[in-house]
């Protein structure tokens, strides 16, 4: 490979893997901006630990379960601090941080979630597990060249669909994961102090910043930008060059008709348009265009951010109203549900091998299938994880730290002086 | 010595400070506070509709010599006023007695009215 267009593609591959990492303070200024100002410190001080403890542990040992070889394609050697078994043309350690970016954010979505009544010791175990395990392992079935990627012919996934599952830089594999363990977590810990009256009705606690929320959203709307079109790992070159550019257009189409979708949603359903959801609704775009933003026209792109925008606003009332786990920035709504829902729409809408082009159901079978055997993944880790520390140890603040805020009992510094 | 204290709209705050600064008095205290009421606000949050009966308001507090308090009243009730229900209330109190901190001197001589 030419050398300067190697040089360019690295390049490219950091830049995007600082805008992924400014995902970070996105998520940390979302949620802290969706949750009250008595718990900020803890929420932004969890997505903290969300990237340093993913750093840490999936340098030493989850890049190895992730692309190591052995296990079958189901997982990979643990490389302990090793990265000399990584056989790829891009140097190994840019690649080490890209992939430690997207760990980190698959991680740092259940913060949001179990805000405001998780006892941070419990939550650094939650963080540390999901980079050492639950992401490198589904990481490898599917990046890592493991199972659910294989197109060798004889193949599990090409014997059964006559094609791999397909998630170009994650609807599934980041986002799904960190969504449906956001769901079982705030399941696990119940609602917060005063969410639902005795008659099982849903009150409203409102967090204490749109403006941070609506700061943390623009931030994370830049970072995809990283996320998807840094996804291709290449830009020399003419097919590159196009596709980066086509990924670029594909994300931002998306999220701007999940965000005007549920604009009008909210607007037909509350008689004002709401917007905490639209804030929602924007990242339930990008969230859904993800698995095939590479493989989606513009228009499928605005038709998936469309159904996502749409799907969103009901998704949320159904987990509040009905299911009554309390999730208080709607993170199982947003990358859970909008994330799964992205990458079955991939199957439909991908306009090479997509089922609505005319190319038969095998592709859309086989994202059927990898995001269920993903999602039960995710979910199975969840129920052992959190309901084991639940069982074990506890996994709530005491009602008393509970509403006179974690900042000062658990931290002992307060945000807001 | 009287004290008034009234609760006013916000919104009528800045006419009010005005019109008071223009009027005897020289000096007086403010703060918001939160009252409630029978009056309701439709708010939704996250697809949660549900109301406040929280009411932000503006509470003045003015002390003046027992001459200057129904002036002092009159030019609160004229720039308050909207005709809206929730316009607000004033209360009047007998002051016994004042000090100025800086010369030791009391009564309502300390009380600085313009006239």
């Amino acid at each position: 490979m030419n050398d300067i267009a190697l040089s360019l593609d690295t390049v490219w591959m950091l830049l995007a893997a600082m805008l992924v990492f400014f995902m970070q303070p996105g998520f940390a200024l979302c949620e802290a901006g969706f949750t009250r100002s008595k718990n900020t410190a803890n929420i932004l001080f969890k997505n903290f630990v969300d990237f340093m403890f993913g750093s840490l542990l999936f340098w030493f040992v989850g890049f190895g379960f992730m692309f190591g070889s052995g296990g079958a394609g189901f997982i990979g050697m643990p490389n302990w601090g090793d990265l000399t078994f990584y056989k790829g043309d891009l140097p190994v350690e840019g690649f080490l941080i890209f992939e430690t970016v997207f760990c980190a954010t698959s991680a740092t979505i259940v913060s949001g979630a179990m805000a405001e009544r998780t006892k941070f010791s419990m939550y650094v175990i939650y963080s540390a597990i999901i980079s050492l395990l639950i992401y490198p392992i589904e990481g490898h079935w599917t990046w890592g060249g493991g199972w659910l990627c294989n197109d060798a012919a004889d193949s599990f996934m090409m014997q059964t669909f006559g094609d791999v599952f397909h998630d170009f830089a994650g609807s599934a594999i980041v986002h799904s994961v960190g969504g449906v363990l956001a769901l079982i977590g705030a399941m696990a810990l119940g609602a917060r102090r005063g969410k639902y009256a005795k008659d099982g009705s849903s009150r409203a606690i409102p967090g204490h910043s749109l403006t941070l929320a609506a700061l943390g959203v623009f931030i994370l709307w830049m970072g995809w930008f990283g996320f998807n079109p840094g996804s291709q790992l290449a830009a020399s070159g003419a097919v590159n060059r196009q596709a980066i550019c086509h990924v670029f257009l594909t994300t931002n189409l998306a999220a701007a008709a999940g965000g005007a979708a549920t604009m009008f949603i909210t607007w037909l359903k509350y008689k004002k348009p709401s917007f905490s959801l639209t804030l929602n609704g924007v990242l339930a775009g990008l969230v859904g265009v993800t698995a095939g933003c590479d493989l989606v026209s513009p228009a499928g792109a605005v038709i998936i951010g469309l159904v996502c925008g749409i799907v969103l606003v009901f998704s949320i009332e159904f987990i509040d109203h009905v299911l009554h786990i309390d999730d208080p920035v709607g993170a199982s709504s947003v990358h859970g549900v909008c994330g799964i829902l992205g990458t079955l729409m991939t199957g439909l809408l991908s306009t090479s091998n997509g089922a609505l082009y005319g190319h038969g159901w095998g592709f859309f079978g086989a994202e059927c299938f990898g995001v269920l055997v993903i999602d039960l993944w995710a979910a199975a880790c969840g129920f052992l994880l959190f309901f084991g520390i639940k069982k074990l140890h506890g996994l709530r603040v005491p009602a008393r730290i509970e509403d006179e805020g974690l900042d000062v009992y658990e931290h002992g510094e307060l945000c807001y002086n | 010595m009287k004290k008034i204290e009234a609760i006013i709209r916000k919104t009528k705050f800045e006419e009010v400070k005005e019109a008071l600064l223009s009027s005897d008095i020289d000096w007086f205290e403010y703060h918001d506070v939160h009252g409630i009421g029978q009056s309701r606000q439709e708010r939704i949050y996250r697809g949660v509709q549900y109301s406040t009966d929280v009411i932000e308001r503006v509470a003045l507090t003015i002390v003046c010599r027992d001459q200057f308090m129904e002036p002092t009243v009159k030019v609160i009730i004229d720039t308050a006023h909207t005709g809206e229900v929730g316009d607000g209330r004033i209360f009047v109190s007998d002051m016994i007695d004042t000090w100025s901190i800086r010369t030791g001197e009391h009564g309502d001589t300390v009380l600085r009215d313009k006239k």
